[in-house]
């Protein structure tokens, strides 16, 4: 029985063809600041290099919005040693800052990359770093570089190095657990099941993911370690077993049971496997989330007539609403300062991010909707990701905290849900 | 830390450009030379081997055994033909018309008590998807007790919500969604 299951999972790998997946996804800006930074990032000197270094990191940059990136066409020319750079000329064509570089061959599969930024009205480097990167890591190399670049001009932490996690399902209906770049490429597999998978949500140190799998045809969640595949059922009881939310700490996992009739939140204990409950309304509670020092826990609950959010101290004890304008708010997660609680809310048809500031409570609308869903905060605090719809397909975008900048993440096929920005 | 992460795989030469300032190298250098743990590209493969992710049922694996049992379940007329019960919006009250079904199948348990069914819990895409699987679960439910008061065993019933998930429907309108917010009485085989 095993051993043929074994093989049905091997055909079917083959058929998705999920080891060779490559760049399924594409990024488009769909609003940006006209305030944005001018920014060159000139094409780097390169000899044979399979990878566009210069070109991932002017991508990235773009995609942040905070720069307004020269087009390659328009620069007088295209230097990568500092001595060969007039600055005059980039200071007449207005542009704040400027980046050089090399990638160059050592020959043994190892490429030296190196690069400079340069305050143009200043003509003085700002950065300047040479590192080595195998073929394989070429692409992240140029993420890192983004991170460095992005730090510097913005004082923020970058997050082009960071992964995301979500959930594809293709026009077969086979779901899969995804982990991407935060660009969306190398998209890695790492649970498929023709049953429904949800809720991504990644370890505090980033090396597990729990999620919630219907694959037995009963919900359960799984604990899954990226490196090695290996996973554990931690949670398989009768009636609904999700919303999987892991403790700052790592120790613990908050989520949603009905064993005992109506959804409640509890906290599984990952060592002892005690099980404590921390909501006990008769009505549904669900989509737990810790509070980044761990002392409590927001939550959905509709024992009001209409979902809204609510939080408790993770030991259990009073439950408060935080959410009194319109009829429907869930999915409520925090910023990892603490400081904003970012959520989703709707009515019938319409449903928004909002963000709520945890000092005042007072809520702001940051999307358009119609379909905005499952928001998660990157992990500088800066982006807010979240799974949209629109005629029927389902696609990632990311938002800035005041909603200026947005920036699509598309699917070349099927349907994209759950996102998660890795911590 | 996060800078750790970025760096497991490539190492930063302790060169640096002659032109750098001064002010920003050192903490770079010292994360550089730090590794972690590999990264995710073997989990496609061994996260998958040890799964029993697919169990090669086909895509929704129920629906059809119902239409075995015997002509009543085929035949249009009869409530047993039907086995979907629909709900209004943020609803898992049933509503008037789908009394006479649950009914019927209802006293079709009660009659054969060694049947067992499965209630499964539907919505529409909209919303949350885990506050989803709670209101499917309600939908489901719903049917359950109806059918419970009328003497169809606890053993009977099985209860499963698949919120948003599982679209009988596709498409985002009004005519996609009434046909998602539903509960499906699936017949098992004995």
């Amino acid at each position: 029985m095993i051993f043929i299951r074994t093989i049905l999972c091997v055909v079917l790998l083959l058929s998705l063809n999920v080891r060779n997946s490559y760049a399924e996804l594409e990024i488009r800006i769909t609003k940006g600041v006209e305030t944005a930074t001018p920014l060159a990032i000139v094409p780097f000197g390169s000899d044979s290099a399979p990878v566009n270094v210069s070109g991932v990191i002017n991508a990235d940059l773009e995609r942040s919005g905070y720069f307004k990136m020269m087009a390659e066409q328009s620069m007088p020319d295209q230097p990568s040693t500092a001595s060969a750079i007039n600055f005059k000329e980039w200071q007449a064509l207005s542009q704040n800052y400027m980046v050089i570089g090399q990638v160059v061959s050592t020959g043994d599969g190892q490429f030296n990359v190196q690069f400079q930024l340069f305050d143009v009205y200043k003509s003085s480097q700002l950065l300047g770093y040479k590192m080595t990167s195998s073929v394989a890591d070429l692409r992240k190399t140029a993420h890192y570089i983004s991170d460095l670049i992005f730090e510097k001009l913005t004082g923020k932490k970058g997050v082009f190095g960071g992964r995301i996690a979500y959930v594809t399902t293709n026009a077969q209906r086979v779901h899969q657990v995804q982990v991407a770049d935060a660009d969306g490429f190398n998209p890695k597999t790492i649970a498929a099941s023709i049953e429904p998978l949800m809720s991504p949500a990644w370890s505090p140190d980033g090396k597990k993911l729990a999620y919630v799998s219907f694959e037995r045809k009963t919900a359960a969640i799984y604990i899954q370690t990226l490196a090695s595949g290996e996973r554990v059922k931690v949670a398989e009881f009768p009636g609904i077993n999700g919303a999987p939310s892991w403790s700052p700490d790592g120790t613990r996992l908050a989520l949603t049971l009905s064993k005992d009739g109506s959804p409640d939140i509890y906290v599984l204990n990952l060592t002892s496997r005690a099980l404590t409950k921390l909501s006990k309304s008769m009505a549904i509670d669900t989509e737990p989330s810790w509070s980044p020092d761990g002392s409590s826990v927001v939550f959905t609950s509709n024992r009001g007539g209409n979902p809204q959010v609510y939080i408790v101290s993770s030991q259990g004890g009073q439950e408060k609403r935080l959410t009194f304008s319109g009829s429907y708010n869930t999915s409520a997660s925090f910023s990892s300062d603490g400081r904003n609680l970012v959520l989703v809310q709707g009515n019938g048809n319409h449903y928004c991010i909002a963000l709520m500031d945890m000092g005042s409570h007072a809520v702001n609308v940051i999307t358009s909707g119609p379909s905005d869903e499952s928001p998660s905060f990157a992990p500088n605090g800066s982006m807010i990701l979240y799974a949209s719809k629109k005629g029927g397909v389902g696609f990632l975008s990311a938002v800035s905290l005041d909603g200026k900048m947005q920036q699509k993440l598309v699917f070349n096929s099927g349907e994209v849900r759950d996102p998660s920005w890795a911590p | 830390m996060k800078l750790n992460k970025t760096l497991l795989a490539f190492a930063i030469s302790a060169v640096f450009l002659t032109a750098c300032t001064d002010d920003e190298k050192d903490e770079s250098l010292t994360d550089g030379t730090q590794t972690t743990a590999s990264g995710i590209n073997d989990a496609s493969t061994s996260g998958l081997g040890n799964g029993s992710g697919f169990n090669g049922s086909g895509l929704s694996g129920n629906g059809d055994y119902a239409s075995t049992l015997g002509p009543e379940f085929n035949d249009p007329n009869n409530p047993l033909s039907k086995r979907t019960i629909y709900f209004m919006l943020d609803s898992s009250e049933v509503m008037p018309d789908f009394i006479p079904v649950i009914n019927a199948h209802a006293q079709y348990l009660v009659a054969n008590p060694n049947q067992k069914i499965t209630l499964e819990g539907n919505t529409d895409e909209r919303g949350a998807p885990e506050y989803n699987i709670a209101l499917g679960e309600q939908r489901a439910k719903s049917v359950a007790s109806m059918m419970k008061i009328q003497g169809v065993s606890e053993s009977q019933v099985n209860v499963v919500s698949y919120g948003e998930e599982k679209p009988a429907a596709f498409g985002s309108d009004e005519s996609a969604w009434e046909k998602n917010r539903r509960t499906e009485i699936v017949y098992l085989p004995n």
